[in-house]
């Protein structure tokens, strides 16, 4: 008998996996990025979120190998005399737990959704996939304004700065589910009128049990796919939320508005400001793009042949 | 005497990560006018890649590692894409088992007829088009000038069969390999278009290569048998002796498992266990596992195809 | 029909599928005015069977005849459109979902695809434990863990296989698993759709020869849905011959196959390639098979009948019974015209 590890070491999966350099580099990079991110309070040089460690006579520092660059601040320091590097790990970490968080919440509603509107069909199956259109048809940057604004009449000014966080979270998750819904859906169809469906129908078995139980763990492979796809899109989404303003607050920057905060001053000579989390927010989503099309190739049936 | 096709040690191998396995081993059988050939064999048998391998269409990790085949005198297993371009579709048909592999459901039938007239040769395009006509007259289709204006998923599936035989007869080729042509069709169907490919044969002086896991098919169209099993021919003679007197216990145990060759009611006589798949064949004879006539030597060495009885040859040690 | 109740009894059963999806498009336009078309599969029309305890009925019929949405009506999958279906006593085609539950264990279903059949994410184990546990919720483990082990033991599967998942495991050895699965419960009645279809000859006379060994063992009635000709002489004590959602001819098999009555039966049985019979002169058919959404009207088989007349294209015959018990749905047989 053998183990689920040595299963895994004959897979396609893996095998396909070494061979591909750029999903290799890709999951290299990827992994190093989170591991800073989640690491950032204990490897971070300072704590860019705490006003107590700012020096507003440090502001706009540049990068230590330009003239007026110190060591104190590796990549320089933004308008407000933060540490880029430690700001930059902390909005990196900021991105990927609403990126994560906003996922797992599309996720949900969407292959709840998904699940229904394939497996029941008809009106069911209309009335979500049409529910599905018209959160589609709203851009969610105005989903998020009108959302935002809402969450500021009610709770007021001051709490929004402690629940950016799980706010955009809701927002971006809220936005984005009938990307699930639908591919979910798709593949519900295609799994529903498989015997084993039938088998599971004439033993007598529940809906529920059906549904959750047999379909949907033959549909997950196309949702791994597009998560990591919608990962990426959620961390650009946060992004530009934020440069717009309407994300995290300027005390606790994330990458988006650092580099908001920094466009002010580009002109002016502080490009580091805006380029730095410029890149590192562009490497980040395309090594999750890079390794989301991998997966794509893997799972697809049409060229999985061993 | 030349052959019309003659396949010579034919041995194709698959170029797959753990290294090369052999799907063909040594095949050797030929065809002559009018003769016609049955390729029987389970899945994963080679008989589809015997069929392919003729034509030079195995997919990409195959190749041809030994052998030749040779078609009106010429090794057409040493021509390069282009030559086998003037003999593939042309000199020798290949009919699938799906027809719309062949068929491209955005065109009607006749545009696609001519067009493959008009490729060929150089003839107007009235020609072109008596001359599907003609050839849709001949696979027996009903009403076929209508037919020529319609769009194959107006066709039932054994129309659509018809009709791929007609698109084979365009170039007038010497040979026509059929794989599995009439498996997705039902019976009443079949019937006819195994009547049809037989017809043609004589008025046409074709020969035909039937690639099927159906013995009765095969026993009722064909004059030659070749059994296939694990990647070569373990059987190879006159059909009504094959289907009669098999000799190779793998044969006798295949025959006797089609239900109506015994009475109801009573067991078939069913071969144990199932066909190596081509990474694990056993040494000796592939076929030794499920032997009941099985010897040491069976475990040791590979037999040889050579005359048994009533013209027939067979691998086995034991007859 | 025998004084014994049957063990299934299906009377006048029609299943017609709406394929004309939403309103836009059911939309034509009828000489200048949109009108809402609906457009309907007629799977099953006016169909009556039963089956006795202990028999194999088979049900046989080209593809798109209907057998297989028939199978998929018996066991409740789909609601029949109208007529009845009855078990014993008791009618299941009205039942709610747990109205049904008390039958599932009595009847189950062998599918077709071995490769579709089983949830390619479930061990056997996991494929087996669920019926059990789900319609014994208070079996232990250690019953749960014999009855596997035994029902494995009966079908030829190993019993050490059970962490294995179906990817595992040949065509045949998967389709002895989904045999398992339909066992499991301890069923009476099995209705087996295309079960040995997509196996290789050999493989599907080691199927076949479980299945009956099974019947005789366990005491099962078998409705068996195939397309095969020869597999029905081997397996059936009846047969029943579907063409286009209708029942042409019902007979006991050895009946049938000596003498076939409908002319579609008689060209069916002509047809079948029979090993080592040079091609016998098989009946031939004229036209083309029509689509179950457009029935011709009167008999469905006259537009491919060579002794159609002007009663078989208007008025469609009623199965009426022979004098040896056979049913026949056909005009020429009912007024004892010769059709040789």
């Amino acid at each position: 008998m053998k183990t689920r590890l040595e299963k895994f070491k004959e897979s396609y999966f893996l095998y396909s996996f070494k061979r591909d350099k750029v999903a290799i580099f890709s999951f290299v990079t990827l992994t190093v990025f989170v591991i800073l991110a989640l690491t950032a309070p204990w490897i971070a040089p300072m704590n860019p979120y705490d006003s107590a460690n700012i020096d507003i006579m440090n502001s706009e520092l540049p990068p230590v190998w330009m003239e007026e660059g110190t060591s104190e601040f590796l990549l320089g320091t933004d308008n407000q005399g933060r540490d880029m590097l430690s700001t930059m790990l902390y909005g990196l970490r900021t991105s990927i737990i609403i990126g994560v968080g906003a996922v797992a919440l599309q996720g949900i509603i969407g292959v709840v959704v998904g699940l229904l509107a394939g497996y029941l069909g008809g009106k069911t199956d209309a009335i979500l996939m049409r529910l599905a259109d018209i959160q589609f048809s709203f851009p969610y940057l105005m989903v998020a304004i009108f959302l935002s604004a809402i969450f500021q009449v009610v709770f007021g000014l001051g709490s929004f700065e402690r629940l950016a966080i799980p706010l955009l979270t809701i927002i971006i998750g809220l936005s984005n589910w009938p990307m699930f819904a639908r591919t979910i859906r798709a593949s519900v169809m295609g799994e529903k009128n498989k015997e084993y469906v039938e088998a599971a129908r004439v033993i007598g078995l529940p809906r529920w049990t059906i549904m959750f139980r047999h379909i949907l763990p033959n549909s997950l492979t196309s949702v791994m796919v597009i998560s990591t796809i919608q990962v990426a899109n959620a961390v650009m989404s946060e992004a530009a939320l934020s440069f717009l303003g309407l994300g995290m607050p300027v005390t606790k920057p994330s990458l988006g508005s650092l580099i908001r905060a920094g466009q002010e001053f580009f002109f002016s000579g502080s490009w580091w400001i805006t380029v730095f989390p410029g890149i590192w927010l562009v490497i980040f989503v395309l090594v999750i793009n890079l390794l989301g099309d991998w997966l794509r190739d893997v799972f697809n049936p049409k060229l999985y042949k061993g | 005497m030349s052959h019309l096709l003659e396949v010579k040690n034919l041995e194709v191998k698959f170029a797959l990560r753990f290294g090369d396995i052999t799907a063909i081993n040594d095949v050797s059988f030929t065809l002559d006018k009018r003769e016609r050939l049955g390729l029987v064999g389970e899945s994963g048998a080679g008989k589809s890649v015997t069929g392919f391998s003729i034509i030079n269409l195995i997919s990409k990790p195959g190749f041809i590692s030994k052998g030749s085949i040779w078609f009106e005198g010429n090794e057409i297993s040493k021509y390069n894409d282009a030559q086998m371009r003037e003999i593939r579709g042309n000199r020798i048909a290949m009919i699938f088992q799906d027809p719309m592999m062949t068929l491209n459901p955005v065109f009607t039938i006749g545009f696609q007829m001519v067009e493959t007239l008009l490729a060929h040769r150089n003839i107007s395009r009235a020609e072109a088009r008596a001359i599907a006509l003609e050839k849709l007259k001949k696979v027996h289709i009903p009403s076929p000038e209508q037919r020529l204006d319609q769009y194959p998923h107006e066709l039932s599936g054994g129309m659509r069969q018809r009709v791929i035989i007609a698109i084979s007869l365009l170039s007038d080729p010497a040979i026509i390999i059929a794989d599995e042509p009439t498996t997705a069709l039902d019976v009443t169907i079949q019937a006819e278009i195994m009547d049809l490919l037989q017809e043609l044969c004589e008025t046409d002086n074709m020969g035909l290569i039937l690639i099927t896991h159906d013995l009765g098919v095969v026993s009722q169209v064909t004059q030659k048998i070749a059994v296939m099993y694990a990647g070569k021919i373990i059987e190879f003679g006159p059909t009504d002796q094959v289907v009669h007197n098999p000799v190779h216990p793998y044969t006798i145990g295949l025959i006797g498992s089609i239900p109506g060759s015994i009475p109801p009611g009573q067991d078939l006589k069913q071969i144990p266990g199932m066909m190596p798949t081509l990474t694990d064949i056993p040494p000796g004879c592939a076929f030794n596992p499920r032997c009941e006539l099985k010897q040491d030597i069976c475990t040791r060495e590979t037999p040889v195809l050579m005359e048994k009885q009533n013209g027939i040859m067979a691998a086995c040690h034991m007859k | 029909m025998n004084a014994q109740e049957p063990l299934v009894k299906i009377s006048d059963v029609v299943k017609h599928f709406d394929i004309s999806g939403g309103y836009l498009d059911q939309l034509t336009f009828k000489s200048g005015r949109p009108v809402l078309e609906k457009t309907t599969v007629k799977a099953v029309n006016n169909v009556s069977l039963y089956v006795e305890k202990g028999e194999t009925l088979s049900v046989v019929g080209e593809s798109g005849c209907g057998k297989s949405t028939l199978a998929r009506v018996i066991m409740g999958l789909y609601p029949p459109n109208s007529g009845s279906i009855h078990y014993k006593t008791d009618r299941i085609d009205n039942l709610t979902h747990e109205q049904w539950l008390p039958f599932r264990r009595k009847m189950q279903m062998i599918f077709q695809d071995p490769y579709a059949s089983l949830n390619p994410r479930k061990t056997v184990r996991q494929t087996l434990e669920e019926p059990l546990r789900f319609h014994n919720p208070k079996m232990t483990n250690g019953e749960i863990r014999d009855k596997i082990a035994d029902v494995m033991q009966q079908v030829g599967v190993d019993p050490a296989w059970i962490t294995r998942y179906p990817h595992e495991f040949s065509g045949g050895q998967r389709q002895r698993i989904s045999i398992a699965r339909g066992l499991i419960l301890d069923p009476e009645f099995i209705v087996a759709d295309e079960p040995v279809s997509a196996l290789d000859v050999s493989i599907q006379a080691q199927i076949l020869n479980l299945l009956m060994e099974l019947r005789v063992k366990r005491n099962l009635t078998y409705l068996f849905i195939t397309h095969d000709l020869s597999v029905v002489h081997h397996i059936s004590s009846r047969v029943a011959v579907l063409y286009l959602g209708t029942l042409c001819e019902l007979a006991d098999a050895r009946t049938l196959f000596e003498t076939p009555r409908h002319p579609y039966t008689r060209a069916l049985l002509s047809a079948i390639p029979k090993v080592g019979e040079q091609a016998a002169k098989h009946i031939k058919l004229k036209g083309e098979v029509p689509t179950p959404v457009n029935l011709p009207p009167g008999c469905v088989f006259h537009g491919r009948c060579v002794y159609a007349y002007d009663r078989c294209r208007t008025e469609a015959p009623r199965l009426t019974e022979l004098r040896d018990g056979t049913h026949v749905a056909c005009h020429a047989v009912e007024e004892g015209r010769s059709l040789d």
